[in-house]
């Protein structure tokens, strides 16, 4: 094992060693299947090993949560990927999950106690918000002590579930200047994949909202636009492309900025 | 003294009871076509969100300017119904200003003045909101389901309560100077704060035009209000009853959950093996999945729509709306309406629930169309605005729910993203064994 090896142990193996972990990582399908948010999953996963979370994942046990088709209107399909889900959670006894998607983190805490499966959900900028404030998590000053950085609140992260201070406060652990949008927090505009528009194209209108957004992101001359959802990223990083400013104005998820001030 | 005007007074009371009885009685009915909730429970909850959210107005102040004008009105609204108190039983036992012996005259002025106060602050508000509907072109206020019916009730209501206001203190003034000239039936309580500034209008006039006048103001305000009150009942304006009620039965649980399906629950554990297919309920099998019609809806959702009054936060916070979608938040909560007042007129023509439902119309089709449904990313900004706790989402997903499950009628792209999610237990299509490989990197 060379220095840089990290660990990703799945549930199947600390079952095997009759362990069980601190949380449980659930990557959600774009963390384990779109290019970009794969370096997402590897921050994270880098992060826990760095501050030594006992964790694990489900490897390729885990299902999608079933969101984009309940909120596509398919119940039936909805509620078939839950049910194979808690069944999975549950035969592993799983108690706490950490998410990196507030889509997944919104059903897995929400929508999955009424059909039996309970736990204590968190979405991963909660979970670095406590690293950090329990001293477990040390954050130099580095990467992004002083540049303008904008944070991009998800819709299922922030008014569907009321989490807004803890991303900005993971922001403001790397000493950066944290600059607000026009249209933030409970008036936040949604980047316009939520609801499965993502998986579809946009009605017929005068304007893509990711453009509308970018717009607004970019007023603010941040150079590093912050999010904290694998939707959340395809869209801004495509207003970016659209804008032509890439390489000039960034994209990073929350997990990626604390990496590099590690 | 004659009788003829206290028998006026309650045949006009009466008749004003009567109409505003029949129509509340069918909103009511319509309602109540929407299916049950079930118990909600949490009433601690529940009265602290209407005291903070109706009561105390809490998200009106989001905007704070309009927050405090709008405020002014519902207070004023709220506190002059003491006067009109007074005005009712004046009517009734033909007396004048009966409250006045009672409190004596500097408490019964002080309270009058306190009236004046807030009648010029309601006057002054209408004023300047129907200015800043009329000359400012706010873009919320224009919008194509804001076109004929909805622009004309918005200024009537403004209209209305100028003209209420108005009579009210022409009837103080006028008071005012009758009390100077010794006229029984206007026991001196002094002139009032602002009223008093319309005395030189009406000073020149003989006593006994003078006493017409402050008749015909008082037959006219109180007449003004009951008319007032059974238009209100017809109008975007019933805001003012049922922002209470609305607030109180609010969603309590965080706005990303989606109502569950508990017959599809069955269903799935069935197929799933976890439940035997003998201890299930037994399927309703004239139940419809989402939402076809507002029979489909729940009373809260339908009480949602009469609660609407057009304000249009939603659609201004809407990123769908924002972009030029064929979609509003405010417009879904207007054809539900719409939806329930053509079932309530079929009701009112004596058809039971069941034929007034069967007018060859439905929610969804004649009322909502398929584009808004589509164009909605549930971003819950809706929601969050609406300053009297309205969901138009729900009613959105439950309609979704309809074209997908019943019509089967999605884009073709929602449809591969449920044969991959079928197949790939994931929305895109990747072979699920691949599923971890994003760790390879990281264990070499």
């Amino acid at each position: 094992m060379s220095e840089n090896t990290y660990k990703v142990p799945t549930m199947a193996e600390l079952q095997a060693k009759g362990e069980q972990p601190e949380v449980l990582f659930w990557v959600g399908c774009a963390g384990a299947f779109d290019d970009r948010y794969k370096q997402v999953t590897v921050a994270f996963v880098k992060i826990l090993n760095k501050v030594g979370v006992n964790f694990a994942v489900l490897g390729t046990e885990e299902n999608c949560t079933g969101d984009p088709a309940r909120r596509a209107g398919n119940e039936f399909l909805f509620q078939m990927q839950a049910m194979s889900n808690i069944q999975t959670l549950d035969m592993y006894g799983i108690k706490k999950i950490v998410t990196a998607c507030p889509h997944c983190f919104n059903t897995l805490k929400n929508e999955y106690p009424e059909l039996g499966g309970n736990y204590e959900v968190i979405h991963h900028s909660t979970f670095l918000q406590q690293l950090i404030d329990e001293g477990r998590l040390k954050v130099e000053g580095g990467a992004f002590k002083g540049k303008k950085v904008t944070f991009h609140d998800s819709c299922y992260l922030g008014r569907a579930n009321g989490v807004y201070e803890a991303p900005r406060e993971v922001i403001k652990a790397l000493d950066a200047d944290l600059v607000e949008m026009k249209r933030c927090r409970t008036k936040g505009l949604c980047c316009g994949a939520g609801g499965a528009q993502m998986f579809k194209e946009p009605e017929e209108g005068k304007k893509d909202i990711n453009i509308e957004r970018i717009e607004e992101a970019l007023e603010t001359e941040a150079k590093v636009v912050a999010v904290g959802c694998p939707f959340c990223m395809v869209m801004m990083t495509d207003g970016i492309k659209n804008k032509e400013k890439e390489g000039e104005v960034m994209v990073y998820d929350l997990s990626e900025l604390i990496l590099k001030s590690m | 003294m004659s009788y003829l005007p206290q028998i006026l007074f309650l045949a006009c009371l009466a008749a004003a009871g009567f109409f505003i009885y029949r129509r509340v009685n069918l909103i009511k009915r319509t309602i109540l076509i929407g299916k049950d909730t079930g118990p909600m429970g949490q009433k601690g909850e529940r009265l602290k969100t209407m005291l903070l959210v109706a009561f105390g107005q809490g998200k009106m102040f989001s905007k704070p300017l309009v927050g405090l004008m709008h405020f002014i009105i519902y207070a004023g609204f709220l506190i002059i119904n003491i006067e009109v108190l007074e005005i009712i039983l004046d009517g009734i036992l033909g007396e004048h200003r009966l409250f006045a012996p009672l409190l004596g005259s500097t408490l019964y002025s002080a309270l009058i003045n306190f009236f004046e106060f807030l009648a010029v602050g309601v006057l002054v508000v209408c004023v300047v909101f129907l200015a800043r509907r009329n000359v400012l072109n706010l873009s919320r206020f224009k919008r194509w389901e804001m076109k004929k019916w909805p622009t004309l009730d918005a200024n009537l209501i403004l209209v209305f309560e100028i003209i209420l206001m108005a009579a009210f203190l022409t009837m103080n003034a006028t008071d005012s100077i009758l009390q100077t000239r010794d006229v029984p039936h206007y026991p001196p309580v002094g002139a009032f704060v602002f009223s008093q500034f319309l005395i030189p209008l009406f000073d020149g006039m003989g006593t006994e035009a003078l006493v017409a006048l402050e008749r015909g103001a008082w037959w006219f305000h109180i007449l003004g209000i009951l008319a007032f009150a059974i238009y209100v009942t017809y109008s975007k304006h019933l805001h003012i009853a049922l922002a209470f009620p609305n607030t109180y039965f609010s969603n309590l649980k965080p706005k990303g959950h989606m109502e569950n399906m508990p017959t599809i629950t069955n269903e799935v554990k069935i197929a799933l093996g976890l439940m035997n297919p003998n201890d299930a309920p037994p399927a309703d099998t004239n139940m419809t999945f989402g939402a076809k019609d507002i029979n489909d809806l729940t009373w809260k959702q339908l009480m949602d729509a009469y609660s609407c009054t057009e304000c249009g936060r939603c659609t201004a916070q809407c990123p769908a709306s924002q972009t030029g979608k064929h979609l509003s938040p405010r417009a879904i909560m207007m054809e539900t309406r719409d939806r329930l007042e053509d079932v309530g007129k079929e009701l009112q023509k004596g058809k039971s629930v069941e034929e007034a439902l069967n007018n060859g119309k439905t929610l969804f089709g004649d009322f909502i169309t398929k584009e808004e449904i589509m164009a909605c990313t549930t971003c819950n900004a809706c929601v969050e605005a609406c300053p009297v706790n309205i969901s138009p989402l729900s009613i959105i997903l439950d309609v979704r729910r309809f074209i997908t499950m019943e019509q089967a009628d999605t884009p073709s792209s929602w449809n591969a993203m449920f044969g991959n999610l079928e197949n790939n237990m994931a929305p895109w299509k990747f072979s699920p064994s691949d599923r971890f490989n994003w760790a390879d990197k990281l264990k070499d």
